[in-house]
């Protein structure tokens, strides 16, 4: 079967649906691209066939019987390997769930699932979310199927690439400082931030509660909104997740958007960014002005001190979310042990890969008496600061625009030394973590060697709307293709 | 600065044993990212609020009605039954996890 490369969420479900295809044959298809190509790539860490296949027949059963299919009906998609899936393998791409059987579904993963899309499998990802270049994970790199000497971001790396090889119709991926909209970047795909509270994390494996987000990757602007669409809104099982109406996002996606206000903030546009980078986005940019977006010249003057602030915060969360990995309720266990104490220790010493081992000591030195004022608590403030920056913002612009990151996608091993360096990579995306707000990459252009770029679009708090139908005038206009 | 002494203490902590090569990796590491981190000294925040939580602060200071972030009632509802919240159990009797001896007589 061709095409699967070009599918969409709308060009799926409308195969299925006119009964060109059906639901079972599209799974088998999928599942022979992936065993064709996904080995060069290493994408995916499990496939669930049964459950794919179940979830097919039902789809088919609908449509034999002519009833009204669901709206994401006989849609294949991945689901990155930190969401829990009920009976499927769950590792959050760490040795120490190797062989862990999740016992319940992930409210986002259920809800797209209730809504007919077919899972076809757990993507690979740095360990626990940690990493903007997949080299982390506990199993094996990914690599970017644009190009296959470079990383495809992190840490949903599989999640972006699956989409990018069209290996999935579409992804779901998380996103803690950028681990959604970098790997997007990276691979030239559209990855999308929702709000924090607009998607529940019940059953997403903590990294840092209070900046984690669970969001959708896809070709196409629209196909991320479809996606947001039946995984969002309230969830009593988790209680930072917001009771709000949730809009009809893809019927916002086409309006006009002449008179929105859209701001530059220069601080995301100096030195470190790559001047490919910055003439694709500003190009995209000139789009904006042309559809009747009035561009205004913006500060965020806070905006150095946000790495710094994100790697207080995210550790010392993640010290305190990780110590659920002690070898006694689930997971690995050593078993040579003689003390309670000593079984913890080699138990985390085994199962935990270098970059969790830093970022917990990081975070729990960050905690550790005597220094909890000088780093947590102050980066706490100066987290404030960060948002006042946007809330001052937002008084006088619609949306923003930055690149998504500083440079196209680096080589493997390029950064894989020196932890910092690997940090810095995610400048332009942590902030969106730490405030809350939507952000969206779409692709922007191509660098000489077309490696892909992404331009990012951020709003309001639970302003998606505006973002989607700002990214699809960057799509519509540029329309940048990979071959 | 971070020296051995508190790269072995915080592993301590962290229940971490780490190797002689991972210490001196660590203590390298520490220090470089700890260095980067100082930069937020130079900012005054005497009279900054800390914000802990997106929910936090924008529950209460927009429109007086906030962002619709709320707990739900606590109520006693069913959780995941004992057979399953077992089934990744590494060592279990069926009814207890079990774990290496904690008290010596």
């Amino acid at each position: 079967m061709s095409g699967l490369e070009t599918m969409t969420v709308e060009s799926a479900r409308t195969a299925v649906l006119e009964k060109q295809v059906t639901a079972n044959t599209l799974v088998d298809e999928f599942y022979k691209k992936i065993e064709a190509e996904d080995p060069a790539i290493g994408a995916y860490l499990t496939l669930c066939k049964e459950r794919a296949q179940q979830q097919a027949k039902r789809v088919d059963r609908l449509a034999d019987k002519g009833d009204p299919l669901p709206p994401l009906a006989g849609v294949p998609v991945a689901i990155k390997d930190v969401l829990t899936t009920k009976g499927v393998r769950t590792t959050a791409g760490s040795k120490i769930l190797d062989n862990f059987i999740a016992p319940y579904d992930a409210t986002a993963v259920a809800r797209l699932e209730a809504a007919g899309a077919i899972v076809l499998g757990k993507t690979n990802c740095d360990e626990f979310a940690m990493g903007s270049s997949n080299e982390n994970s506990g199993f094996h790199p990914v690599k970017n199927p644009r190009n296959l000497s470079r990383v495809p971001g992190g840490s949903s790396g599989g999640s972006a690439a699956v989409v990018a090889a069209g290996t999935a119709v579409a992804s779901l991926g998380s996103d803690t400082g950028g681990s959604i909209r970098q790997p997007g970047a990276f691979c030239g795909v559209v990855g999308l931030k929702p709000t924090y509270g607009r998607v529940s994390r019940y059953g997403l494996i903590a990294f840092a509660s209070s900046l984690d987000h669970v969001g959708p990757l896809g070709k196409t602007v629209n196909d991320v909104a479809l996606l947001l669409q039946h995984m969002a809104g309230r969830d009593p099982m988790d209680s930072t997740s917001a009771d709000l109406p949730v809009p009809d996002f893809a019927a916002h996606i086409g309006e006009p958007i002449s008179g929105l206000r859209i701001g530059i903030p220069r601080e995301y546009f100096g030195a470190g960014l790559d001047p490919e980078v910055r003439a694709a986005v500003e190009s995209g940019v000139q789009e904006l002005a042309r559809a009747g977006c009035e561009i205004l010249d913006i500060s965020l003057p806070h905006t150095g001190y946000a790495i710094p602030t994100y790697y207080i915060i995210a550790t010392a969360e993640a010290s305190s979310n990780l110590a659920r990995f002690d070898g006694v309720r689930y997971g690995l266990r050593d078993r040579d042990a003689k003390t309670l104490a000593e079984m913890y220790r080699k138990t985390r010493d085994a199962g935990f890969g270098t970059e969790v081992k830093r970022r917990i000591m990081l975070g729990t030195y960050a905690l550790s008496a005597g220094y909890y004022d000088a780093y947590y608590l102050k980066a706490q403030k100066v987290r404030s600061l960060l948002a006042s920056d946007f809330d001052e913002a937002f008084a006088k612009v619609d949306a923003i625009v930055t690149p998504t990151t500083p440079t196209p996608a680096f080589k493997l091993g390029e950064k894989a030394d020196d932890p910092l360096a690997m940090y810095l990579a995610d400048i332009y995306t942590v902030t969106a973590n730490l405030v809350g707000v939507p952000g969206i990459t779409v692709p922007c252009g191509k660098s000489k060697e077309g490696l892909p770029i992404g331009l990012q679009i951020l709003a309001k708090h639970f302003d998606e709307v505006t973002v989607l139908k700002t990214a699809h005038v960057v799509e519509h206009a540029l329309n940048i293709t990979f071959d | 600065m971070v020296s051995e002494k508190d790269v072995t203490y915080v592993a301590d902590l962290a229940h971490l044993d780490l190797t002689a090569d991972e210490r001196d990796r660590m203590l390298r590491d520490l220090n470089s990212i700890l260095g980067y981190i100082e930069r937020l000294n130079q900012l005054d925040t005497a009279n900054v609020e800390p914000m802990a939580q997106v929910a936090s602060r924008y529950s209460k200071a927009r429109d007086g009605d906030g962002l619709g972030y709320a707990m739900r009632a606590d109520e006693l509802r069913p959780s995941l039954p004992h057979d399953e919240a077992m089934r990744n159990a590494p060592q279990t009797d069926g009814t207890f996890f079990k774990v290496p001896k904690v008290i010596e007589r």
